[in-house]
């Protein structure tokens, strides 16, 4: 019976073909549900903090320009301006940059170029555990460490201040920029040292002048994302900033970035002063939104 | 075949993360209830929930059918959790505002609670009056020199807009919002403020009686001590009352059970065990 048992294989074999199909078919929905389940949670965040955020504008009046050049800041009074937050958040991110970008620049130039594997070995590591401490716990050792230091050393009368916050968020930004800087100078080319080093350069002005170069456009995507990480961090900037609704003048004044206002008054808040809160909120997402498309463009400079 | 297998756990391993995430969430759900227990959700004001906590605590000892969970999210969050329904009581450490009360909420006073200023506990200055209390929060009076201290500058603490606390002192002390001094620093919670002022020796905030420690050191009011006595003599001016609020068609039988409780002398006994002032 040889009919009978090729027709047996036939139907097995277009049985389990059938599964294959089905298979298939499921795992390709479950990939694009899961992958379609980010874009869904990105819409229905902007659109849920748009919505609340731009209802004062549209519904009760209230004017944009004051809200964005508005000095005072009292919910209790109906006066909502946020330039002093602005201005805060961006002087914040501005210190911070200054100092992280420096010091996370030469470790990964350090781990990279520089460091004997032996010594590279407890670096690394100790680089990526900083990404990994939860941000609140960097507040609390800023409000344990760098505030008691600043009042008791310097003599400041009160150590929650600008300069507080710049230097949580240099040490916050540091695993960011070292990450990525060091896997962008890794990538350059073995050949353009070379051809360096036998042209007679010296090898710290070969890094200087051929690799980094060479890496550019990771170093700068290194900076953009170490200052997303600054702009948006809440918790560690909230215990050390001491939260005033001034217009930062100098490192000593006490600040409120755009985050903690709403983190700090987001529980207490209801009606207007609430959706007010979300319009901050909507200004932070612009500026990271800009961020987003300066990297975009880095990015794609970098692929050219 | 190789591929498959993998697809097949990779799939299956998805699958149980499901069902089990699902399972443990209908469990936490379940628990609550289980035994036939009602979960009493209580919601409001970060003053008056250590004493709300501690009476719960001491409710359920007697009641195992009611199950209290206490939020701490500040006064006007309560008061609107309240409204909504999602809390069946709200807790206030201020009083209604016009607008809250022509909504419907009862309110029941369960204690009063005394404010308290605080500085650090090397400062010098022990007294002052109710009018320099407001000159310190608005800025007019920024050295502790100018209240008989040391030559320092003055730091203000204050509690975030829409605390509940923030309100009832600065009714009290008699400055609005847009008054206070800008540069003050501005911290969430009673303890926040406390542990700011204690770090601090430049500092002055205000907290209630409930979280006085030898960490700060407290100020006289128009030469009267903060104490509870004084404040029930009406002596000490920086006062209020602790509130639950409700709607009364939410008001479920352990809710009323619960509200009995404190106002007997039991739940009064706690309530000055606590630090806070009894009512009767």
């Amino acid at each position: 019976m040889p009919n009978h048992s090729n027709e047996e294989l036939v139907s097995q074999i277009e049985s389990s073909n059938k599964r294959k199909y089905f298979l298939e078919k499921l795992s390709e929905k479950v990939f694009l549900f899961c992958s379609l389940l980010s874009v869904i949670s990105l819409l229905l965040i902007i659109g849920f903090v748009f919505y609340k955020g731009t209802h004062p504008f549209f519904a009760e009046g209230y004017s944009f320009i004051e809200f964005i050049f508005g000095l005072d800041w009292v919910p209790s009074e109906d006066k909502f301006g946020i330039l002093p937050m602005i201005v805060a958040s961006i002087f914040a991110t501005i210190g911070a940059l200054i100092i992280g970008v420096p010091i996370g620049l030469f470790t990964a130039i350090f781990l990279a170029e520089i460091a004997p594997k032996s010594i590279a070995r407890i670096i690394s590591p100790a680089v990526q555990l900083l990404a990994g401490i939860p941000s609140v716990l960097y507040g609390v050792f800023g409000l344990a460490i760098i505030v008691p230091f600043l009042q008791n050393h310097l003599g400041l009368a009160k150590g929650q201040s600008l300069i507080a916050v710049i230097l949580v968020l240099a040490i916050m930004m540091l695993p960011t920029i070292v990450t990525v800087a060091e896997t962008s100078i890794r990538a350059v080319p073995k050949t353009y040292r070379e051809g360096s080093l036998a042209l007679g350069a010296s090898p710290i002005g070969t890094i200087f002048k051929v690799v980094v170069p060479a890496a550019k456009s990771g170093i700068m995507a290194a900076i953009v994302l170490g200052l997303g990480r600054a702009i948006g961090e809440t918790m560690a900037v909230i215990l050390v900033a001491g939260n005033s609704l001034v217009l930062p003048t100098s490192l000593t004044d006490s600040i409120r970035p755009l985050t903690t206002n709403i983190a700090l008054e987001m529980g207490y808040a209801f009606g207007t002063h609430q959706e007010m809160l979300f319009a901050t909120g909507i200004v932070l997402f612009s500026f990271i939104l800009i961020l987003n498309l300066v990297l975009a463009k880095i990015g794609s400079k970098g692929g050219k | 075949m190789n591929f498959k297998k993998k697809l097949m756990t990779g799939i299956a391993s998805l699958s149980l993360i499901l069902v089990i995430s699902g399972c443990s969430q209908d469990n936490t759900e379940a628990e609550p209830s289980s035994g036939n227990q009602y979960t009493l959700a209580i919601s409001g004001s970060t003053s008056v929930g250590p004493l709300a906590e501690k009476l719960a605590e001491k409710f359920e000892g007697k009641n195992a059918e009611v199950n209290i969970e206490v939020n701490q999210i500040g006064s006007s969050a309560g008061i609107t959790n309240s409204l909504s329904g999602v809390s069946e009581i709200g807790m206030s450490s201020r009083d209604l505002k016009e607008e809250e009360k022509q909504e419907g909420l009862a309110e029941t006073i369960i204690a009063y609670d005394g404010i308290v200023v605080v500085t650090h506990p090397t400062n010098k200055v022990q007294d002052l009056t109710l009018d320099q209390v407001k000159q310190i929060f608005t800025g007019e009076v920024t050295n502790w020199k100018e209240l008989g201290g040391d030559d320092m500058e003055i730091v203000v603490v204050s509690r975030e807009d829409g605390s509940g606390s923030r309100d009832a002192f600065q009714e009290i002390v008699g400055y609005s919002s847009g008054e206070l001094i800008r540069s003050s620093i501005v911290a969430s919670g009673n303890g926040n403020i406390k542990t700011t002022v204690a770090m601090n020796k430049h500092a002055v905030g205000f907290i209630s009686f409930e979280y006085i420690d030898d960490t700060i050191s407290t100020v006289k009011i128009n030469g009267v001590q903060a104490t509870a006595e004084n404040v029930l003599q009406q002596k000490y001016l920086l006062s209020r009352p602790f509130l639950f609020v409700n709607k009364p068609e939410n008001l479920t039988e352990s809710g009323q059970k619960f509200i009995d409780y404190i106002l007997s002398p039991e739940g009064q006994e706690i309530v000055s065990e606590a630090g806070a002032i009894r009512v009767k």
